[in-house]
């Protein structure tokens, strides 16, 4: 057996393993930050838009989803140049997650938008409020209690999903444990260490989701109401969402 | 359901006075409506006048709620017109021809009419007196202090002062009707439409809603409304309007309605909502 607890606690503490899970929660935050406001122009785009908009909407989706998000990355960072489009590793790395991430967003969203009760756009309209009033106020903010859970999961997903950009050497945990592993060639002990800071981050990310979905759930007070329809299409949206994701 | 059982304020009111009504404000002229091969308006023309309450009924499927959806414009009309409040509900005049008009636009006419849901359609997720509020100070932007005080004083109107924190899915069917009409009146609309506002609600609660409703009544509103309620019909309206297939088929004061109907159709509809 070869198995060195030296290098692991030397690697458990390294600065620049803990540079680069550093690295990885922001890369998450902005992709995924990006990835959401991609999702739910896609979404409305989808839903809302006509015939050409809808086109445009669902050929990204269609796009994004239906290609690896190494691919995408690749082709962000080392495609594109022959194009002469030049983007650097962070631009490329936020780019490719964003949009992957906007493509299976647009599909949550588009179901939490379903799941709200046609009732609610019928009362927003008798009140006399005009297409983006009813959104602002009374869809969405609907919507977006059936969305959470789904966008937290997408968010774990996100934190292991930033690993990729390693092959654009994007310098994030998963490329900081390569380099180290090539110093020592103690491979075991640095992707262990690295597993270990993934475990971490997604803890204190399902910690933190389950407060925001324990605010989210208050103001309706008891018991969802959401029609089992909409609960199926939820349902499918996110199975779509998960199962074909690295 | 019976006419032999009225609610408390239905039975106060069987002799009423006779009430002044003033100028038109609902017109509605030859309004067609259909849903792919189903006509469900055929040719409507019906006039409403300031402070008169009017009530339709039918069998489902007569296209009763289509007609009251129309005027507050959740349905596009297919021929015809509509004025309400004012407004050419829906379109515009331009150089004497008709443009739809803007999503916005329709907006700013669906102000003026307050509309009652079946199914109450809050906003679950705002207390009751946000529900009051919201369009006041959101679409109108209002101050909110006034607009607040005048959201307690509906509550109390409806009977629910103590509910101004409640949410609505923590209020009976009945109490979330009453917040549903105080909802509709915040926005001071010209004209209420009451799309089957008991039919949800559980025996019981029934009588509380229509009590709002006498009520609003007597303070000079105008108000279409679709029900079965016979009882009120007979407590409130002024006329009392039978739809089939799409068409108005009898048009009477309630007195008239109920005992010298003249159409066959009536009296198949009184024959049976009166019998059980």
């Amino acid at each position: 057996m070869n198995w060195s607890w030296t290098f692991f606690f030397e690697y458990l503490t390294n600065g620049f393993m803990f540079r680069g899970a550093w690295t990885t929660v922001w890369l998450s935050v902005i992709s995924m930050t990006i990835g959401l406001g991609l999702g739910v122009v896609a979404a409305m785009m989808k839903m809302y838009g006509n015939a050409a908009v809808r086109y445009i909407a669902e050929f990204y989706i269609w796009l994004f989803r239906g290609t690896p998000v190494l691919i995408q990355l690749i082709i962000i960072y080392t495609g594109l140049p022959q194009l002469g489009i030049r983007l650097n590793v962070i631009e490329s790395a936020i780019l490719g997650l964003a949009l992957n991430e906007g493509a299976y967003l647009a599909e949550i969203i588009r179901a939490g938008i379903m799941s709200v009760d046609k009732g609610q756009n019928d009362a927003a309209r008798s009140v006399g409020m005009t297409w983006r009033e009813r959104m602002y106020l009374v869809i969405l903010p609907q919507a977006t209690r059936t969305i959470i859970p789904p966008l937290g999961n997408q968010f774990n997903g996100m934190l292991k999903t930033t690993s990729l950009a390693s092959v654009i050497s994007m310098e994030e945990l998963m490329r900081n444990a390569q380099m180290l592993a090539q110093i020592n060639f103690r491979v075991l002990e640095v992707y262990s260490v690295a597993a270990l800071w993934y475990l971490l981050l997604v803890s204190i990310w399902g910690l933190i989701q389950q407060r925001i979905e324990a605010h989210y759930e208050k103001p309706f007070g008891p018991a969802a109401a959401i029609s089992p329809e909409a609960a199926k299409e939820l349902k499918k949206a996110m199975q779509k969402a998960g199962a074909t994701k690295v | 359901m019976t006419i032999d059982a009225p609610p408390p304020a239905a039975r106060a009111a069987t002799s009423r006075p006779a009430k002044a009504l003033g100028a038109p404000i609902v017109l509605i002229e030859n309004v067609q409506k259909a849903f792919g091969d189903n006509h469900v308006l055929r040719d409507v023309s019906m006039t409403i006048r300031q402070g008169e309450v009017v009530v339709i009924c039918g069998r489902s499927g007569s296209g009763k709620s289509t007609l009251l959806r129309c005027i507050d414009q959740l349905e596009t009309i297919d021929g015809g017109t509509i004025r309400a409040a004012g407004h050419l509900m829906g379109f515009r005049e331009k150089n004497g021809k008709r443009v739809a008009l803007r999503d916005a636009e329709i907006a700013r006419q669906q102000r003026d009419l307050g509309m009652v849901f079946q199914n109450f359609n809050l906003f679950p997720h705002v207390s009751v007196i946000e529900n009051i509020m919201m369009a006041p100070v959101r679409i109108l932007k209002r101050p909110r202090a006034e607009v607040k005080a005048e959201a307690r004083e509906l509550l109390a109107r409806v009977g629910l002062p103590e509910k101004e924190n409640a949410y609505p899915r923590q209020l009976s069917g009945g109490q979330q009707q009453r917040v549903a009409i105080a909802r509709a009146l915040a926005m001071k609309p010209q004209v209420m439409l009451f799309d089957e506002p008991t039919s949800a609600l559980d025996p019981e609660m029934i009588s509380e809603v229509l009590d709002v409703m006498v009520d609003l009544s007597h303070q000079g509103m105008t108000m279409i409304v679709v029900t079965h309620e016979m009882g009120f019909a007979r407590a409130a309206a002024d006329r009392v309007v039978l739809m089939h297939g799409g068409e108005i088929v009898e048009e009477a004061p309630p007195e008239q309605f109920f005992t010298n109907p003249r159409s066959e159709h009536t009296k198949l509809f009184l024959s049976k909502i009166l019998s059980h």
